[in-house]
C-alpha cells in the first residue's frame, strides 16, 4: 500500500526555488487504480516521479513522508532505491516507441529485467516471458517474442511495456499517460488490460492523465490536481458525479460529452481574456463576407504517395492516402471529420490547400475547381479564400516575428489594406475580437500560453478575410478548459460571419459538439457520412458504432 | 533586479564565465588594434622610411640589450614586433572576415534553398559540397592559386592576391553553412508556420529569408564565429607555405614564415611572438563561439 503524506517537492532555481507540488496526500490499496487528473502543469507527473525516485535533477523532496508497505521511501541509499524500482514499484510511460529498446528483441529485453530482479535461470525466464506475454493477451507470444518492437504495432508495444512492467511482480505501477499516444480502439484494449492486472494481480495503479473519460472508466478512486495542490480526492464516481471543489466543476464542465450537443461550454472568462469588442475588425470581416457563403465538394479524391524505391529496378507500389473520397460540406455549415491516426485526414487538409497534390478527383470551392498542388498559382483566389488553423500552436507562429507582423502579414499580402498603420490598427482590433488585449501586438509568441495562441492562430487565419476555414485538431494540443474556449471562440466566429469549416478531429465527442455534418474517415476511405445527431444516435457503419462505444466516457447517470 | 538578470541570461552567463571574458578581451583588443593599426603603431612595416636597419634584431624588453622603445623587440629589418603583429593580425582578418562573409552569404543561399526545394535540386547542391568536403582546404586553396596565376596576366597577379587568397578560403568554408542551414532549413520545412505561409501563396524567397531565415540564425552564428577562426588559420598556413601573400604585406602567416628563419639563431622573439598571438587569437575566437553555442543550445547548459 502506497501512503502519500503532505508531500513537498521543490526544484531549486538560480532565483529561490519552484515549488511544483505542495501538501500532497494520497493512499492507494493493493488492486486499487488511482487516477491523477489534471491540466499541464499541474504536478501529476512530478508526483508519481517522486514516488519512484526519478525526480528530474534538480528537482528533490523537500518534505512529506512516502512509503510503501512499511519501506520508507524517502531514505533509501541509492543501491535499495534502484531494487525498489523495478522489484516493487514499475513505471508505464506514454510513448511506447520510444520507451523499448528498437535494437533488441522483445524477449531480451524482457529476460534482462527479469533476471535482474531474480535469480532465475535462462530458459526458466525465457518461458516466465512467454507466460506474460500470453497473459497480456499476445497470441502466439512462444514466436512472437523473437520480434523487435518495430514488428509490433502501437497497441501491442504497449502491451510489451505492460509485459515488462509486471514481471517483477511489483506491487505499485506508475502509469503516466499509458494510452494517450494510442487510437480509442487499442486504448480501451490497454485499459481492459489494466483493470484486470489490478484486480487478478492485486496490483495498485498511479494512473496519471489529463483525459477524464479514462479516469471515468477505469480508475476506483481519483485525485484532482491544479497546480501542484490536491482539488479534491475521494471515490471516482463520487468526485466526477457531484464534483465538490469548483475546480472540479468548471473541469467538468469543460469536458464535452459525447452523447448530447450543448450550445455553449460554460467555462468562466478567464483574467486575461477580455469581453470581445472589435468592432472595426467584425465591420471589416461583415464587408467581405457580403458575397454568398461557400461550400467546397470533393469528388472522388484520391491521395497516393509514391513508394520508397528498394533498388534501382523496383519500386514499391504507392501508399493510398486517400481513396475515392468524395464529400460535400454545405455552405456555411460546419462539416465534422474523424478517423484515427494515419486515416488521411490531415492528408484531405492538405490536399484543399495545395500542399499534397491528388492523384485524381476534383475539387470545388463554390463553383471554383481548385487545381491540383503546385499547379495552384500563388495568385489563385482560393489562397485567399481556404484558410487554415493548425494543431500546434506552438510551431503555427513564427517564434521570430512580433504578433503585430504575424498578423497584418496577410492584410499585407492579399492587398487589402494598404495603409500600414490600418493595418496594425485592424490587427489589434482583431486581437479583441478573439478575446485578447490589443497591447499583445507588440509581443512575440513565446510571451504566450497554448490557448492564446490558437486565438492568435486563429485571429490570423480571419485576417485573410476567409469563406472557408480548415481546423486541423485545432485544440488537441491544448488543455481541456482552453478547448472549451477556443470551441466556444469557433462557435462564435462561425456565427457572426457565415463560415465554412472544415473541423478535423480524432475526439468524437468535440466533432460532436461543434460540426452540423460529421464523416467518419478510415484508411484513406469514408465510411459514413451524415447529419452529427444522426450519426451519433444511429451510426450505420459498424466502424463508427465500434468508435462511439470505445470511447471513454462517463456513466449518464452522473451528468449533473 | 532578478527579472532584468533572467532577461539577459546570456549576459549573466558571461559575466560567471571567465574564459568567455578573457577570450572576449584578447578578441576584442586584437580588432581594436587591427582597426586602428595606423594610428597606434610606433611603425608602419610597408613604409620603409619609418623603421631603421640600425635597430634590427632587438630582443623584448625583459632581456639584456632591449631598447624600451621596442616591447616585444624588432626583426631583421629593424621593424617593430608589435606593429607587425597590429598589420599582420589586420590584414589577416580583413581576409577571414571577407572570405567568411563570402562563405556566408554562398553557403546560407545555397543550404536555404536546397532545404526548401528539396529532391533533385537538393542532391545537387549537396554533392557538390560532398565533393568540395573531400578536397582539403589547402588543395582547393592551392587549385585556386594555381588557376588564378595560369590566367590572370602577370602584371596584376600580385595586386590580386588577396583576392584570391579571400576566394580559396571561402571556398573551402561554404560547405559548413550550407549543410548547416540545409539541415536546419528541414527541420523548420515541418513546422506549420511555413506551411501556413506557402498555404498563403508567398514567393518561396520570402519564406526562405522572411520566415526561415530568422528561425535557424542561431545555430548560423556560431558556425561564423568558429568559421572565423579557422579562416585566420587557413590563411596563416597558406601565407606559411608561400602560396598567400608575398613577404612584403605581412599577415600573421608571413610573420610566422619570416621568423622560422631565427627559430636556431638565439632570436626566439621573431618567430614565437606572432605564433602565440596567432595563438591566442584563434583559441580566444573558438572559447567565444562554444560560448555562444551554449546560449543558443539551453539543453547543453
Amino acid at each position: 500500500m502506497l501512503t502519500i503524506k503532505d508531500l513537498l517537492v521543490k526544484f531549486p532555481m538560480r532565483f529561490g526555488a519552484f515549488t511544483a507540488i505542495e501538501d500532497v496526500d494520497m493512499t492507494i490499496k493493493p488492486g486499487e487504480i488511482h487516477g491523477l487528473v489534471g491540466e499541464s502543469g499541474a504536478g501529476k507527473s512530478t508526483v508519481g516521479a517522486a514516488v519512484i525516485g526519478l525526480l528530474q535533477s534538480p528537482g528533490y523532496v523537500a518534505n512529506g513522508t512516502l512509503t510503501l508497505g512499511d519501506t520508507d521511501l524517502r531514505n533509501l541509499s541509492p543501491a535499495e532505491a534502484h531494487k525498489v524500482r523495478g522489484d516493487r514499484i514499475s513505471m508505464i510511460f506514454q510513448d511506447p516507441q520510444t520507451s523499448l529498446n528498437p535494437l533488441m528483441t522483445i524477449e531480451r529485453q524482457l529476460i534482462e529485467t527479469i533476471q535482474t530482479h531474480s535469480s532465475l535461470s535462462e530458459s526458466e525466464a525465457i518461458n516466465r516471458a512467454v507466460d506474460l506475454l500470453e497473459d497480456i493477451g499476445i497470441k502466439n507470444a512462444a514466436e512472437r517474442i523473437k520480434a523487435y518492437p518495430h514488428q509490433f504495432s502501437g497497441g501491442m508495444r504497449q502491451r510489451v511495456v505492460i509485459a515488462l512492467a509486471i514481471s517483477t511482480d511489483p506491487e505499485l505501477i506508475i502509469a503516466d499517460e499509458p494510452t494517450t499516444a494510442l487510437d480509442v480502439a487499442v486504448q480501451s484494449q490497454v485499459l481492459d488490460l489494466i483493470q484486470r492486472l489490478a484486480k487478478e494481480r492485486q496490483i495498485a495503479f498511479m494512473l496519471i492523465t489529463h483525459d477524464i473519460g479514462v479516469i471515468a472508466q477505469v480508475a476506483d478512486r481519483v485525485t484532482v490536481m491544479r497546480k501542484g495542490r490536491v482539488m479534491e480526492t475521494g471515490v471516482t464516481a463520487q468526485v466526477l458525479g457531484k464534483p465538490q471543489h469548483h475546480y472540479t466543476q468548471q473541469l467538468m464542465d469543460s469536458v464535452p460529452p459525447l452523447d448530447r450537443k450543448i450550445d455553449r461550454f460554460r467555462v468562466p472568462e478567464a483574467d486575461d481574456t477580455i469581453a470581445s469588442n472589435g468592432a472595426m475588425a467584425e465591420n471589416w470581416l461583415l464587408e467581405g463576407s457580403q458575397h454568398a457563403r461557400t461550400g467546397l465538394s470533393l469528388t472522388g479524391l484520391s491521395v497516393e504517395f509514391a513508394g520508397p524505391r528498394t533498388s534501382i529496378f523496383r519500386k514499391l507500389p504507392p501508399y493510398v492516402a486517400l481513396d475515392d473520397v468524395t464529400l460535400n460540406i454545405k455552405p456555411g455549415s460546419i462539416m465534422g471529420l474523424v478517423g484515427e491516426s494515419g486515416s488521411g485526414k490531415s492528408t484531405l487538409a492538405k490536399a484543399i490547400t495545395g500542399l499534397v497534390t491528388p492523384s485524381s478527383g476534383t475539387m470545388e470551392l463554390g463553383d471554383v475547381v481548385l487545381p491540383y498542388g503546385k499547379s495552384r498559382s500563388r495568385q489563385h483566389p482560393s489562397r485567399q479564400l481556404i484558410q487554415m488553423v493548425f494543431q500546434d500552436p506552438y510551431s503555427s507562429l513564427n517564434s521570430r516575428h512580433r504578433i503585430g507582423d504575424i498578423l497584418t502579414e496577410p492584410l499585407w499580402f492579399y492587398g487589402f489594406v494598404k495603409d500600414e498603420q490600418e493595418r496594425e490598427k485592424l490587427a489589434a482590433s482583431m486581437l479583441s475580437l478573439v478575446g485578447m488585449q490589443p497591447d499583445a501586438i507588440s509581443k512575440y509568441p513565446h510571451q504566450f500560453s497554448g490557448g492564446q495562441r490558437q486565438r492568435i492562430a486563429v485571429a490570423r487565419a480571419l485576417l485573410a478575410r476567409p469563406r472557408f476555414l480548415i481546423c486541423d485538431e485545432p485544440t488537441s494540443a491544448l488543455d481541456v478548459s482552453i478547448q472549451a474556449e477556443i470551441l466556444n471562440l469557433l462557435k462564435d466566429l462561425q456565427a457572426k460571419f457565415g463560415l465554412t469549416i472544415l473541423f478535423i478531429s480524432h475526439n468524437l465527442a468535440v466533432v460532436r459538439q461543434m460540426a452540423d455534418d460529421t464523416a467518419v474517415l478510415r484508411s484513406g476511405k469514408i465510411e459514413e457520412v451524415g447529419e452529427t445527431n444522426a450519426l451519433y444516435t444511429a451510426p450505420q457503419a459498424d466502424y463508427t458504432k465500434s468508435l462511439l462505444d470505445l470511447t471513454p466516457v462517463m456513466p449518464t447517470t452522473w451528468q449533473t | 533586479m532578478i527579472a532584468f538578470v533572467k532577461k539577459y541570461e546570456g549576459l549573466w552567463l558571461f559575466v560567471h564565465s571567465p574564459a568567455a571574458i578573457i577570450a572576449a578581451l584578447v578578441a576584442v583588443l586584437t580588432f581594436l588594434g587591427a582597426a586602428f593599426a595606423p594610428w597606434i603603431a610606433l611603425v608602419n612595416p610597408y613604409d620603409l622610411a619609418s623603421f631603421s636597419l640600425f635597430d634590427g634584431l632587438l630582443p623584448p624588453t625583459w632581456l639584456d640589450g632591449a631598447n624600451p622603445k621596442f616591447i616585444l623587440g624588432t626583426d631583421d629589418q629593424g621593424r617593430d614586433m608589435i606593429s607587425s603583429i597590429l598589420y599582420g593580425a589586420r590584414l589577416s582578418l580583413v581576409i577571414g572576415l571577407s572570405a567568411l562573409s563570402i562563405a556566408a552569404v554562398l553557403g546560407v543561399g545555397l543550404g536555404l534553398a536546397a532545404g526548401y526545394y528539396g529532391g533533385r535540386f537538393d542532391a545537387i547542391v549537396m554533392r557538390i559540397a560532398d565533393v568540395q568536403l573531400a578536397l582539403p582546404a589547402i588543395l582547393t586553396a592551392l587549385l585556386i592559386d594555381g588557376i588564378a596565376r595560369g590566367i590572370l596576366p602577370a602584371s596584376i597577379q600580385q595586386d590580386l592576391r588577396v583576392a584570391v587568397l579571400t576566394l580559396a578560403i571561402a571556398l573551402s568554408l561554404w560547405v559548413n553553412f550550407a549543410r548547416t542551414a540545409r539541415a536546419s532549413t528541414f527541420v523548420q520545412m515541418n513546422k506549420e508556420y511555413v506551411q501556413a505561409a506557402i498555404m498563403m501563396g508567398q514567393r518561396p524567397i520570402r519564406v526562405m529569408f522572411v520566415h526561415i531565415l530568422p528561425n535557424i540564425l542561431g545555430p548560423l552564428l556560431v558556425i561564423m564565429t568558429v568559421d572565423l577562426a579557422s579562416a585566420i588559420l587557413l590563411e596563416a598556413t597558406l601565407s606559411f607555405l608561400g602560396i598567400g601573400l608575398p613577404a612584403d604585406s605581412p599577415s600573421l602567416g608571413t610573420l610566422i614564415r619570416v621568423g622560422m628563419q631565427f627559430l636556431l639563431s638565439g632570436e626566439w622573439w621573431i618567430l614565437w611572438i606572432p605564433t602565440l598571438f596567432l595563438v591566442a587569437l584563434v583559441v580566444s575566437i573558438n572559447i567565444l563561439g562554444d560560448f555562444l553555442r551554449d546560449i543558443f543550445n539551453p539543453r547543453l547548459r
